[in-house]
């Protein structure tokens, strides 16, 4: 019986699995960011990302190859972040923290409306970043193109931490997440460092998007929803305050929802969602930070 | 003397809210009234969401999902057991009491996003789940009442009597879903200047405080759990009633997001704005998709309604009215 066990095929699903976790992982990182800067889940992330993805689109579509429109649309999406947090996010600012949810809210269908009415709603497809023919490791079939993903989602986030350890930009909006209040009397211009916590998380979020429309025949406007369920439940599970929790978070999730769907019949494709999400509930009742979250210490 | 104007002024406002309860329906269409029923399903589910958002301070994104418990119990009930639909209400409240208090057993141990996320997992799970058992819940097809049990639903005539008053069916459906609105928001605003109001809010303010002075913080977030499980279960059987059809498409996680927004725009923590905060859920899409029909356009005016509420409003329309309430309440209340 066991020997019987398809260990090629086991290797394989753990790799899809560690794609689709990967790109969750970029976009569950987006999502951290904002949370550590503002305290607020962005529900338009996968939205935002959609959108960016869609401009992507219309670049290939003028003739730019896929790694020119790639860089560009993580440069527009920068803007468009910065942009956003200006326009709507800096007004509440100081309000209750479901106020700037329900902005967040109001923002999903924004995007979602804009994307629509801009591009009509039929499908479309993204050429492929990644070679479609197989790579034979240790004589086991791999797609490169989830391979590819990996790789790219873990250098986007890779470049991100160095951004964060290494630059002095990245030191203020770390100081200014971890203490506002003394940050701006440094003279970190804190109000700054939150729009460039969302336009960096719509640049992560740029880059899921981009890694998830080419790995599927067609995609139209609703591309990234699932992928945001995912990445908050990623997010979440590592920890909604640790970037590097999200990661390992996303990456365990990827992995183990493709394996339950694979090898478990009774969850097959529909309650793949709903498994994970029973999952990471029974994990946080024993750890009610996540993962990697620091125990909240109150004082009292 | 000047607490008796104070008093004078609160019974005008119950005496003039009953009487346009009683005679709204005289001055709209036959068609309007159907859609201030529908408005009245929103109005029971965010005063419920109220309770345990707004004065307990426990962020429920899973109350569509609470609505469907409460839709699907009435239905079964009406299409398996051939109940008389309006009947079924009881015990489609209670049943969504008791999920709800299931839902709050998490937010012993788990606070804000956290919790969001188990009441977000339960709302996301919800439809998947419906579609699967489909031998009690008719899977993605449903429940239909009109072809199963069309005996069952009031008003099939077209019209229905009521202790020898003849209406028309929808507004026997206006009547009943905000009668039962009415007497919902009455309980919600006892509770809320009761005791249980008091430990729900201080729950709210300071768990750390709350639990020195004596307050079980377990019973008092289950118990606001469940009680707004009752108003969430209440408007999904009214929903149900209504359309005389449940699917798992009506209960998506939308829904659950409609009533958060609800909520918010008619102002956490005020329970007259949430008449204010259905009517917007309500009619909102209407309006957004009278501004153009062209794809996607009503969404983007949908959206920007909202954040543009957001913005002027932080504080929701229940903000506005105590800003508007003080220099009254102050006038009368303060001696000289």
């Amino acid at each position: 019986m066991l020997l019987a066990f398809d260990w090629t095929q086991l290797a394989q699903q753990i790799v899809i699995g560690l794609a689709a976790g990967g790109v969750w992982a970029t976009l569950a990182v987006a999502l951290v960011l904002i949370y550590r800067s503002t305290g607020v889940v962005n529900f338009a992330q996968g939205e935002m990302a959609m959108f960016s993805t869609f401009i992507a689109w219309s670049l290939v579509h003028h003739g730019l190859s896929y790694w020119e429109a790639f860089f560009l649309t993580v440069a527009i999406s920068f803007a468009g972040g910065v942009a956003i947090e200006r326009a709507v996010i800096r007004p509440v600012e100081r309000a209750p923290v479901l106020t700037v949810v329900i902005v967040t809210l109001g923002l999903f269908f924004v995007v979602n409306g804009a994307a629509r009415w801009i591009w009509s709603p039929e499908t479309r497809s993204l050429p492929n970043a990644f070679s479609t023919r197989p790579i034979t490791i240790a004589g086991v079939a791999f797609s490169i193109q989830d391979l590819g993903t990996i790789a790219v989602s873990l250098a986007a986030v890779g470049l991100l931490w160095l951004f964060f350890q290494l630059t002095k930009l990245g030191l203020a909006s770390r100081a200014a997440a971890v203490d506002p209040d003394a940050s701006r009397l440094l003279g970190v211009r804190v109000s700054w460092m939150l729009a460039l916590g969302w336009g960096l998380a719509a640049a992560m979020g740029a880059v899921s998007g981009m890694l998830t429309a080419p790995a599927l025949a067609s995609f139209d406007q609703n591309l990234m929803q699932p992928v945001l369920l995912y990445a908050f439940a990623a997010a979440v599970l590592g920890g909604i305050e640790s970037p590097f929790g999200a990661v390992v978070g996303a990456l365990l999730l990827g992995v183990f929802v493709n394996l339950v769907g694979t090898y478990v019949d009774w969850v097959g494709n529909d309650l793949r969602l709903p498994v994970a999400l029973a999952v990471i509930l029974g994990v946080l009742l024993f750890r009610p930070s996540g993962l990697f979250g620091k125990p909240s210490a109150r004082r009292v | 003397m000047r607490r008796g104007a104070g008093i004078g002024l609160w019974a005008l406002t119950v005496v003039a809210g009953l009487a346009l309860y009683a005679f709204l329906p005289h001055f709209v269409s036959d068609f309007h009234s159907r859609e201030l029923a529908s408005a009245g399903v929103f109005f029971i589910a965010i005063v419920g969401l109220n309770l345990v958002t707004g004065y307990t301070g426990q962020i429920s994104l899973g109350h569509g999902a609470l609505m469907a418990i409460g839709a699907y119990t009435t239905a079964a009930l009406v299409v398996h057991e051939h109940w008389r639909d309006v009947w079924t209400i009881p015990l489609a409240g209670l049943a969504a009491g008791i999920v709800g208090f299931v839902i709050g057993l998490p937010a012993l141990r788990l606070s804000g996003l956290y919790l969001a996320l188990a009441t977000f997992a339960f709302a996301v799970a919800l439809p998947s789940l419906l579609r699967k058992f489909s031998g009690l819940t008719g899977g993605s097809e449903g429940l239909r009442f009109l072809e199963s049990a069309p005996e069952q639903v009031t008003g099939l005539s077209g019209t229905v009597t009521v202790l020898g008053h003849t209406t028309t069916q929808n507004h026997f459906l206006y009547y009943l879903t905000w009668g039962i609105g009415i007497v919902g928001f009455g309980i919600a605003w006892l509770i809320v200047r009761g005791g249980l109001g008091r430990v729900f809010r201080s729950v709210r303010d300071s768990e750390i405080a709350a639990s020195s002075v004596g307050v079980n913080l377990a019973s008092a977030k289950t118990l606001a759990f469940a009680l707004s499980g009752v108003y969430a279960g209440v408007a999904g059987s009214l929903l149900a009633i209504q359309k005389e059809i449940v699917s798992p498409l009506t209960f998506t996680f939308l829904l659950s997001i409609t009533l958060l927004v609800g909520a918010v725009v008619g102002g956490l923590g005020s329970l007259p704005g949430m008449v204010v905060g259905a009517f917007f859920v309500q009619y909102l899409p209407d309006v957004s998709t009278r501004v153009s029909s062209a794809q996607g356009v009503p969404d983007f005016v949908y959206g920007a309604a909202i954040i543009a509420v957001m913005l002027t409003l932080p504080t929701g329309v229940g903000g506005l009215l105590r800003r508007l309430a003080k220099p009254l309440t102050t006038r009368l209340y303060t001696r000289p």
